[in-house]
């Protein structure tokens, strides 16, 4: 503490200094000061030296203690922007410390008992509180910050519930460093849209992520002025820099953005021009599409020779310098053919919607049915998928997935399960849920934890029925649970609460059959045990938080 | 919930917990799900059946109407104590949550609080009528006394001898000389039946490896010790109160026996110092009527939570024993006269230069005295190149923060709390810097706890 300690210029100063040097050379080489040698009679010179030392050191140490007085002020920091919105309830502000506190888990810590898990509620709790608008209480923040830096999938929601205060604080802690790079611009408050001269002057000079924040938030505003400022500096960018505003046009992109995307196609950066080929694929309307279009036209067709209608495909037998300036990558991936690879993007960047009038005007649906021959039907249908994924076009979404009661839906068809998932999610949620639903009422939970995975949280009713009945045939059927656990544990986070009540009934342990797993009962007791207590907790963490129950999508029928 | 004012927050009930995996496997119990029949009563007694792997359910209860602390029962086999069960039955107590909404006690739980009050009470009547321990024959214990204090005495000179010859060659000699040295010293002490003197004497062993600036800290910390010894061998000349000082400085057994102070008391902090034998938790009281700041010290085996409970933020209406000696702090819990309960109470606050000032005074007294416990108001968390300081809102003054407490996870709850306005902190003060142990935000708000 020695900014604290007296000041250097007090007079005792000195005295302390030629203590502490007697003191390390030791009496016997420098005599303390204010004792004379020989100076108790009858005692040999030195002799008292090392006592009178320590009694004049002891005086010197209380009195610096004693005479302690603060330092003088280092710059205080800058106040934390103020934070408007409302406070969080009690309840709920003692829910999340303890939430919280549930953080440092030791994973796979055998088997998962009766009790809920906590960090895996954090997610939604932190959703909600975000819908809600609650600001974090402060004392919260350093916790929350770490559990971010811990887990990327909860940055988000965690840096955004932790509010302008978190950033202020990660300014002062190296270890949160991460949260000023994971919020564009650090939080640094953006000009007033409207002040063209703010706003140009951040523009030019301002850090990347500023930079990026800020397109982001013109873009969201008013698409067409943020392309005009884009194109203001676009030539002198550095090409990662250009590729991430490039990207940033994904949102509210439009058929304005053409020019300056098929401007792009001739960019410098090999990644500039395929991001640009990709955004302008997604355009249906744009010329880059309809040269597409044309050419994986002259790909399929529909031979009327055989006895039913099939598809044929000759794919590509080269790739020009057209195709190469509209995005196509020459160079497949090792251990594909050059054709097959071509025709794939090909295939994937043309509308959807040409396809009828090529095939026979038929629909979708009757597309999709057509036999391919020589078997390119898997090449086929994943590049309609990606088509489909890429161009939100659920009419195509539908065709592809097909009925989720077909056979080819629970294994490996034309169309992956992962192909499905993608494909569900440009689907309405509760037409995604429905399909989910059937999908399990056939095939059951093995195959579904990927296509629960894009479903809408909470579950739509039929879907929250369906899982809870495929658990209990697994459980009839006499297996353990955690063959399950995956699907236990989405269901756990995704049930609606309100179906808590129902499975009570589940909760009992049930008499085992001749060829169950021997104590399977019993855990299964536990593993439901678990689910209805972590509904109930759910539903008490979303009442906390002021939400009557949680949102769930308009009833379906 | 009309008593829902005087529940326990999540934090309170957690801090009860006696280490980390406990306070998790609580927390995880802290909902309805695996309780059922419970309930609380308005005298303090929260009671539950909790579904455990077993058959049957772990019959849990927990008796908050008790100044030192929550009692607790559970029928479960950890050895934990409390066991997750208790702190999850108080959560959910502290939560209001309905599973143990107010109601009447089944006869098991009603049972055990009665026996267990009862017991308590015998034995508080025991202890105000009995007379101490060993007095039977004054005399002899008179002797003992002599006994030691000779062996003290003895002690005493000889580590005065070790002073002077250290001072003699020179401290520069003593970063060489290793530890080794002040081991067979403290042993000696611990001979000599001198534990005070012991303890010191292992810190000055420490200190030439504590890095710049350790011969000043040296220096200062034989010349205390060598004020002590002196202290001891010449008690008795000194006036009665340093008397006591000195003797509780050097390690003789006291005891609290002052005449008891009642007051409502505010728990400003609670917060436990572990080796590996021994956990010893200090518990800081504010007497809001009389202004008194009162140290309650509590221990437990190692691995095990002290007994003595007292999370932040409540306050307990109590009579306290102060220990003998001039400026002594610490006190003993004597007859409560109400459960302890949360309180919107603070206690006043002083600036830095007050609280600087507070312990220079307090040093009078005392001179060993490390830090004083003081409330500092309106300061300002302040980042001061790699370490961190207190800063008046309102006049250009600072106290550094301690060493120990710039490493604390409590510092950022601090600057957190803060976010650059002033807030109010308690803490220890002394020559090393401010130790923040508990914090109040501006406005209304909870006591936030940082040690």
């Amino acid at each position: 503490m020695n900014r604290t300690s007296a000041p250097a210029d007090s007079p005792t100063s000195g005295a302390w200094e030629e203590l502490v040097t007697t003191a390390l050379l030791g009496t016997d080489r420098r005599t303390p000061p204010g004792v004379a040698p020989g100076v108790a009679p009858g005692v040999a010179p030195g002799r008292d030296a090392p006592a009178a030392l320590l009694d004049a050191a002891a005086m010197e140490t209380v009195r610096r203690r004693a005479g302690l007085i603060p330092a003088r002020s280092a710059p205080r920091p800058d106040p934390a922007p103020e934070d408007p919105r409302p406070s969080l309830p009690a309840p709920a502000a003692r829910r999340l410390a303890m939430l919280l506190a549930d953080r440092p888990a030791t994973a796979g810590s055998g088997r998962r008992g009766t009790a809920p898990d906590l960090v895996e509620l954090l997610p939604q709790w932190l959703a909600t509180a975000n819908a809600r608008g609650f600001t974090a209480p402060p004392e919260t923040l350093p916790a929350l910050l770490d559990a971010a830096r811990g887990r990327t999938d909860l940055r988000p929601s965690a840096l955004a519930f932790a509010g302008p205060r978190a950033l202020w604080l990660a300014r002062l802690n190296p270890e949160w460093r991460f949260a000023l790079r994971a919020t564009p611009g650090g939080g640094a408050s953006l000009p007033h849209l409207d002040d063209t001269e703010k706003v140009r002057e951040l523009w030019q000079e301002g850090l990347f992520a500023e930079r990026v924040a800020l397109l982001a938030a013109i873009r969201a505003d008013a698409p067409r002025a943020a392309r005009e400022l884009l194109a203001t500096t676009w030539a002198t960018e550095r090409a990662e820099d250009r590729l991430m505003f490039l990207d940033s046009l994904r949102d509210g992109l439009g058929d304005e953005d053409e020019p300056f995307l098929e401007q792009s196609l001739a960019d410098r950066s090999r990644n500039v021009r395929a991001t640009a080929a990709e955004l302008l694929s997604s355009l249906p309307g744009s010329a880059l599409a309809s040269r597409m279009a044309a050419r994986a036209w002259a790909c399929v067709a529909v031979d009327h020779t055989r006895d039913t209608p099939t598809i044929t495909v000759e794919a590509p037998h080269e790739c020009d310098a057209g195709m190469e300036r509209d995005g196509i990558a020459a160079k497949p991936p090792a251990g594909r053919g050059e054709r097959s690879w071509w025709f794939g993007q090909l295939v994937e960047a043309t509308p959807l919607g040409t396809w009828p009038a090529r095939l026979g005007n038929r629909t979708p649906e009757g597309i999709v049915a057509l036999p391919v021959g020589d078997d390119w039907q898997g090449e086929l249908h994943a590049a309609w998928c990606r088509a489909a994924v890429r161009q939100r076009n659920a009419v195509w979404s539908r065709a592809l997935l097909g009925a989720p009661s077909a056979p080819e839906a629970g294994g490996p068809g034309a169309v992956s399960l992962a192909e499905r998932a993608k494909l569900l999610s440009t689907l309405e949620a509760d037409e995604r849920a429905e399909w989910v639903a059937g999908f399990i009422a056939t095939h059951g939970l093995s195959e579904a934890f990927q296509l629960l995975g894009v479903c809408q949280v909470p579950w739509a009713p039929p879907l929250g029925q369906a899982v809870v009945d495929a658990l209990n045939i697994a459980r009839d059927a006499g297996s353990y649970p955690w063959s399950f656990s995956g699907v236990m544990g989405l269901a756990e986070r995704c049930l609606d609460p309100v179906a808590a009540n129902p499975l009570d009934g589940l909760l009992a342990v049930p008499e085992e059959p001749q060829d169950a797993s021997p104590g399977a009962g019993g855990y299964w007791a536990e593993a439901f045990q678990r689910l209805v207590t972590t509904l109930r907790l759910r539903a008490a963490m979303a009442q906390e938080l002021g939400v009557e129950r949680e949102e769930s999508p308009p009833a379906h029928d | 919930m009309t008593q829902q004012g005087a529940r326990w927050t999540a934090d309170q009930v957690l801090a009860l917990a006696p280490d980390t995996a406990s306070r998790k496997a609580g927390s995880k119990l802290g909902a309805a799900g695996p309780w059922s029949e419970g309930g609380s009563s308005d005298e303090g007694t929260v009671w539950g059946l909790c579904k455990g792997s077993g058959s049957k359910p772990y019959r849990t209860v927990v008796d908050i109407a008790d100044a030192s602390g929550p009692a607790y029962k559970c029928t479960c086999p950890s050895r934990k104590f409390p066991c997750k069960h208790a702190l999850g039955l108080l959560l959910l107590w502290a939560s209001g949550d309905a599973a143990v909404a107010s109601g009447t006690a089944p006869d098991w739980a009603e049972q055990w609080t009665e026996g267990r009050r009862k017991r308590s009470a015998e034995k508080r009547a025991a202890g105000a009528d009995g007379s101490p321990a060993g007095s039977a024959d004054p005399e002899a214990a008179r002797r003992r006394a002599e006994r030691r204090a000779e062996r003290i005495t003895a002690g005493a000179t000889e580590l005065e001898q070790r002073l002077t010859d250290l001072l003699r060659s020179g401290l520069a000699t003593a970063e060489h000389a290793g530890y080794g040295l002040w081991e067979e010293t403290a042993a000696r002490m611990v001979d000599a039946q001198a534990p005070g003197l012991a303890a010191r004497v292992r810190e000055l062993g420490a200190i030439p490896a504590s890095g710049p600036g350790w011969p000043v800290r040296l220096l200062e910390e034989c010349a205390l010790l060598h004020l002590l010894d002196q202290g001891w061998l010449r008690r008795d000349e000194l006036p009665e109160e340093l008397a006591a000082t000195v003797g509780s400085r050097v390690g003789l057994p006291t005891s609290a026996q002052g005449p008891p102070v009642r007051d409502r008391w505010l728990v400003l902090a609670q917060y436990d110092v572990a080796d590996a034998r021994l956990t010893t938790r200090r518990i800081w009281l504010y007497g809001s009527d009389s202004g008194r700041t009162a140290l309650l010290l509590s221990y437990g085996a190692a691995g095990r939570a002290p007994e003595l409970a007292l999370p932040v933020g409540l306050a307990l209406e109590a009579d306290l024993l102060p220990y003998p000696g001039a400026g002594q702090r610490r006190a003993a819990l004597g007859e409560q006269f109400a459960t302890a309960a949360p309180t919107a109470v603070r206690p006043p606050g002083v600036t830095t230069t007050r609280a600087a000032v507070a312990y220079g005074e307090a040093l009078r007294t005392d001179p060993w005295l490390t830090s004083v416990p003081v409330t500092l108001d309106r300061v300002i968390p302040t980042p001061d190149g790699d370490s961190w300081q207190l800063s008046d809102a309102d006049e250009d003054a600072a106290l550094p923060l301690t060493p120990a407490a710039r490493s604390r996870p409590g510092l950022w709850r601090l600057v957190a709390l803060s976010g650059g306005a002033p807030v109010k902190v308690f803490g220890e003060c002394g020559h090393q810097g401010f130790t923040p142990l508990t914090a109040w935000p501006a406005g209304e708000g909870i006591p936030i706890h940082l040690s």
